[in-house]
C-alpha cells in the first residue's frame, strides 16, 4: 500500500465523514435523505477498495448485494415521501 | 500497469470526496443531490476501473457493480428530486432572481 493508495483511502475516509456531518446536521429531512443517497454509493465502492486491500473477491459480492439493497430501499422511500399521486 | 491503477484510484477517491464536500457546500437540497450524484457517480466508475487493473480477475463481478451503479444511481436520485418536488420542497433561488414562478412544482392553492 503506498502513498497514492493511503490517499486515496483517506479521501474516501473523509468522503464518508462529510456525508456524516450533512447527514447529522442537515436542517431538513430531505438534506439527510440525500446524504444517505450519496453514502450509499461511496459505501459500495469503499467496499470494493476493502475487497482490494484484503485481496479477497467476497467484498465484492457485498458490494453488489448493498448496491441493490439500498438502490431498492431509495426508490421506495422515495414512493413513501411522493403519497398517492398516481 | 501499478501506477495507473493507483491514478485511477486516486481519481475516483478525489471525485467521492468532491461529492461529499458539494453535499456540505450547496445551498439546498437539488443543489446538493445533484452535486452528489453526478460526482459521486463518476468517482465510483475510475475506482472500480482501478480496482480492476489492480486485480485483473475480478473483472466481471466489477463490471456487474459498476453497470449497476451507472444505471441505477441517477434514477434513485431523479425519483428522490421528483419525490421533494411534489412534496412541496421548493428550489431555493439567488436573491433578486425573477426565474421562480417560471420553475415547475405544487401550485399554491
Amino acid at each position: 500500500m503506498n502513498l497514492a493508495e493511503q490517499s486515496a483511502a483517506l479521501l474516501m475516509g473523509l468522503a464518508i465523514f462529510l456525508g456524516l456531518i450533512r447527514m447529522m446536521a442537515g436542517p431538513t429531512n430531505p438534506d439527510r435523505l440525500v446524504a444517505a443517497d450519496t453514502l450509499t454509493v461511496i459505501t459500495t465502492v469503499a467496499l470494493t477498495g476493502f475487497a482490494a486491500l484484503f485481496a479477497s473477491p467476497l467484498y465484492l459480492d457485498v458490494a453488489l448485494i448493498y448496491g441493490v439493497l439500498s438502490f431498492v430501499g431509495m426508490v421506495a422511500l422515495a414512493r413513501a415521501i411522493e403519497g398517492n399521486r398516481s | 500497469m501499478r501506477a495507473l491503477a493507483d491514478t485511477f484510484l486516486l481519481v475516483g477517491a478525489a471525485f467521492a470526496f468532491l461529492a461529499a464536500l458539494g453535499l456540505i457546500r450547496m445551498p439546498d437540497v437539488f443543489n446538493r443531490i445533484q452535486a452528489g450524484t453526478k460526482a459521486a457517480t463518476l468517482g465510483a466508475i475510475t475506482f472500480l476501473i482501478g480496482v480492476g487493473l489492480l486485480h485483473p480477475e475480478w473483472w466481471t463481478k466489477l463490471v456487474a457493480i459498476g453497470g449497476f451503479i451507472l444505471l441505477t444511481n441517477p434514477v434513485s436520485s431523479s425519483a428522490l428530486a421528483r419525490a421533494f418536488l411534489l412534496a412541496g420542497v421548493r428550489p431555493w433561488h439567488a436573491p433578486g432572481d425573477h426565474v421562480r414562478d417560471a420553475l415547475p412544482g405544487p401550485t399554491e392553492d
